[in-house]
């Protein structure tokens, strides 16, 4: 591994320990101060369109069944049908056991498929149990995977443990590009998500990821701006690009908007690209698709003029 | 990047009249000679108003009303008293979009911090000496504490309703009257307040406005029956007050420059360091007396340090000050920009070199784009000289022990910032700063029940919190 001989897979927590700290109070400060940009007009159209591209579509229920899989695959393709115009979603998220279903549902239409892996949402199972998760996701499809961290391993000091089992996950991925959940609201401080997005980043992620949209604590705007800080610096240093995906929680363009605000004052224009930035989001699609009817028609549409996912 | 489409604050909420007169005895008057001068909007240089000049006589009539409207409004329970002050502090609320437009227009301060910081910053100062009111013989300044009599007052233009406020909440709270001198640049603020006053019934006389210039300060400071001055601006000017009120009894306070030493150790939290070090020197276009004007980096990460500050500054809105998304607006008048123009020039001629992002800066008004200087020793008037302006002088130092004799090494001290997550760093080095303020991984935040004020040329006396009562009470 090219990275951790870089910094010495022995030095990993003092690589981490090393990085410069987080105040709480500014982080929290900076974000509520960009969350008040006003974005509208022309500008507002052009977030809009670009959230909707950034969309993971996401379905992670026990009651999933083939025909809501195949619903949300088809909405995802093609998320107004009354407006060719409407950009597809980037991606469609399931459980692996979806991933058949859904790879039919999407095939040829270019949207990605995403399935979670290695136990999610708590990732407390054997680590090769995990791994083979992880491979019948891939078979079945997926070219994306959004696997989840040992938090219980990260909160313990055990560092090299995580770090082992993100190479092993990535290498069990293949080609398939792979997401780190960090589990951000588990982590607690604002330090251990700067040190898990190292961690994750030095363990070869493609994509550094906030939550699960299981926890109490979901994506928050100063969460995400300390990640991309992160994949910010880790690309000053490393030359790799990380992409970015804040999960949970995020359901207005209002919302999303802030984060895209955020993007363009921190990390920039590269970051500004679906290939680089995901919404993991269900219902935050059709408050889009009604902004962005408002915005080309003038006046709002009812609920029931957009569908069901 | 994603550009913002314009967002311009809608200018309708405020009605700005062709002209104003000076505010004595509860209405607006003429000046009696008649004079009068133009304030213009800095942005675009277009006269918002025409305003009377107060002459001595003008000023004698105000100092008069005070005098009158003295002795009722100091007999007067502090309970009672603290319902009118209560009343300021609604009403202000209750306008405040009206009075940050306004005071942007005025100003050329950003929408933004007018709306988010001066305004609710203005009614909480109210608000905050209305608690006091009725409270004075608890206060720490003896059993019966009695306020001065009449204060004259003199305010600058970087704040111009903030420090009407910071002036006027505690002089009302402690039982005195006021004349108030708001600056030449920045007039209409004040007298919108004038307006809040007779909205909130105030009886005639407790305030009274004096628009003017330098001399019409200098009647007022130099008033016979003034028994209390207080003045924020230039040391300059605070220097020929206090020459002028010494020996004639009267009570003084200064508020006067600064060239505050913002520390950035090697174990500060880098992001946030730098976001304080933006705010320290660009709020409010540089325009602070407490601007944290020379940045002290420790010389280990000087280097990543001002790469992210640079690149953070390249993301800094200059601009229109009524759109939503102008983080720096315009200079406040075209003579402030020539002595920002002119240090600047100064610091590249004495060899410190200079950097600004790539900005566009409008046509008309008055422009200055974000600077920093670094390679700046303390030999540099750039270091030693306030600028008053958004243009930050670096610096570097080895050890804790070289940081604060560099930070102290200043005819000023009226704040500093310390940044570093290591809390005995904090506490120890702010111990030995000399600044009447010392921010901890923070910069430029106010509020008002924390004391404000200067050691050294940055003047006397405390405003705000319980010490700002002690300026008006005998």
């Amino acid at each position: 591994m090219t990275v951790t001989a870089a910094t010495g897979l022995s030095d990993l927590r003092s690589f981490l320990h090393g990085l410069p700290g987080v105040d709480k109070v500014g982080v929290e400060a900076r974000a509520a101060a960009l969350a008040t940009r006003s974005v509208k007009t022309t500008s507002k159209a052009s977030a809009i369109d670009l959230a909707i591209r950034m969309v993971d579509l996401t379905t992670l229920e026990g009651a999933d069944t083939p025909g809501k899989v195949r619903a949300l695959c088809a909405k995802g393709i093609r998320p107004d049908p009354a407006d060719p115009s409407c950009p597809p979603v980037a991606a469609i998220c399931v459980y692996p056991a979806m991933a058949p279903v859904a790879a039919a549902a999407l095939a040829g239409s270019g949207v990605h498929l995403a399935s979670v892996a290695t136990a999610f949402p708590s990732g407390q199972a054997p680590l090769e149990v995990r791994l083979a998760d992880t491979r019948e996701a891939v078979a079945a499809g997926a070219d994306e995977i959004d696997m989840v961290i040992s938090r219980g391993a990260f909160l313990a000091g055990d560092y090299r443990r995580v770090f082992e089992e993100i190479v092993a996950v990535k290498e069990a991925a293949g080609a398939a590009h792979l997401k780190v959940i960090l589990e951000t609201g588990e982590l607690a401080t604002y330090d251990n998500v700067r040190r898990a997005s190292w961690l994750a980043m030095l363990a070869g992620a493609d994509f550094i990821k906030t939550s699960t949209g299981k926890v109490a604590v979901n994506a928050t705007l100063p969460v995400t701006l300390v990640m991309l800080e992160a994949v910010r610096d880790f690309r000053d240093r490393h030359g790799r690009q990380v992409g970015v995906k804040p999960a949970g929680g995020i359901k207005t363009t209002k919302d999303a908007i802030k984060y895209l605000v955020m993007i363009n004052e921190t990390v920039g224009d590269d970051w500004l690209h679906p290939d680089w930035f995901r919404f993991g989001a269900s219902s935050l699609l059709n408050d889009l698709l009604m902004q962005r009817t408002k915005l080309t028609t003038g006046h709002y549409a009812g609920p029931d003029y957009f569908t069901l996912d | 990047m994603f550009e913002y489409a314009p967002a311009p604050e809608s200018r309708s909420v405020v009605e700005i009249a062709s002209s104003y007169g000076l505010f004595i005895d509860g209405s607006f008057e003429q000046a009696v000679d008649g004079n009068v001068f133009k304030t213009v909007n800095p942005a675009s240089e277009e006269v918002l108003a025409e305003v009377a000049a107060a002459g001595q006589e003008d000023v004698d009539r105000a100092v008069a009303a005070a005098r009158r409207a003295f002795a009722s409004w100091s007999a007067m329970p502090g309970s009672e008293r603290a319902k009118y002050l209560f009343r300021i502090a609604r009403i202000i609320q209750e306008r405040s979009r009206e009075l940050a437009v306004l005071e942007s227009l005025d100003n050329g301060k950003p929408i933004k911090e007018s709306r988010d910081v001066d305004l609710p910053l203005v009614a909480a100062h109210f608000f905050y000496y209305a608690g006091w009111a009725d409270k004075l013989a608890y206060a720490g300044f003896g059993p019966d504490p009695r306020p001065l009599g009449v204060a004259g007052q003199v305010i600058p233009w970087n704040f111009p309703l903030l420090m009407l406020a910071w002036k006027i909440a505690p002089a009302l709270a402690t039982g005195n009257t006021v004349v108030l001198k708001p600056a030449e640049t920045t007039p209409l603020s004040a007298l919108f307040f004038a307006d809040v006053c007779r909205q909130a019934e105030l009886p005639p006389g407790v305030v009274n406005i004096v628009t003017g210039a330098g001399d019409t300060g200098a009647y007022l400071v130099q008033h016979p029956d003034v028994n209390k001055v207080a003045f924020t601006g230039s040391t300059e000017v605070g220097r020929e007050i206090a020459r002028a009120v010494a020996g004639t009894g009267k009570r003084l306070t200064l508020e006067l420059g600064g060239k505050a030493a913002n520390i950035v150790f090697d174990d500060a939290p880098i992001d946030q360091a730098v976001e304080g070090i933006v705010n320290g020197i660009f709020f409010n276009q540089g325009h602070v007396c407490c601007a944290g004007s020379r940045l002290l980096v420790q010389e280990s990460i000087a280097e990543e340090l001002l790469t992210s500050l640079k690149r953070r500054m390249a993301t800094l809105r200059v601009g229109d000050p009524l759109d939503k998304n102008t983080d720096v607006g315009a200079i406040n008048s075209a003579a402030q920009l020539a002595r920002i123009t002119e240090l600047s020039e100064i610091g590249a001629t004495e060899g410190a070199e200079r950097w600004s992002p790539a900005c566009q800066l409008p046509d008309r008004g008055f422009w200055f784009a974000p600077t920093i200087f670094t390679g700046v020793t303390q030999a540099h008037r750039i270091a030693r000289e306030e600028i008053f302006g958004p243009v930050l002088s670096v610096l570097t130092f080895r050890t804790p022990a070289e940081a604060i004799e560099k930070a102290n090494n200043t005819p000023y001290g009226l704040s500093a910032g310390i940044w570093t997550e290591k809390g005995s760093r904090i506490l120890s080095v702010a111990d030995k700063l000399r600044a009447g303020v010392v921010w901890a991984n923070t910069f430029n935040k106010f509020d008002p029940t924390s004391p404000f004020g200067g050691y050294k040329e940055s003047g006397y006396g405390r405003e705000g919190g319980r010490h700002g009562l002690e300026a008006y009470l005998a």
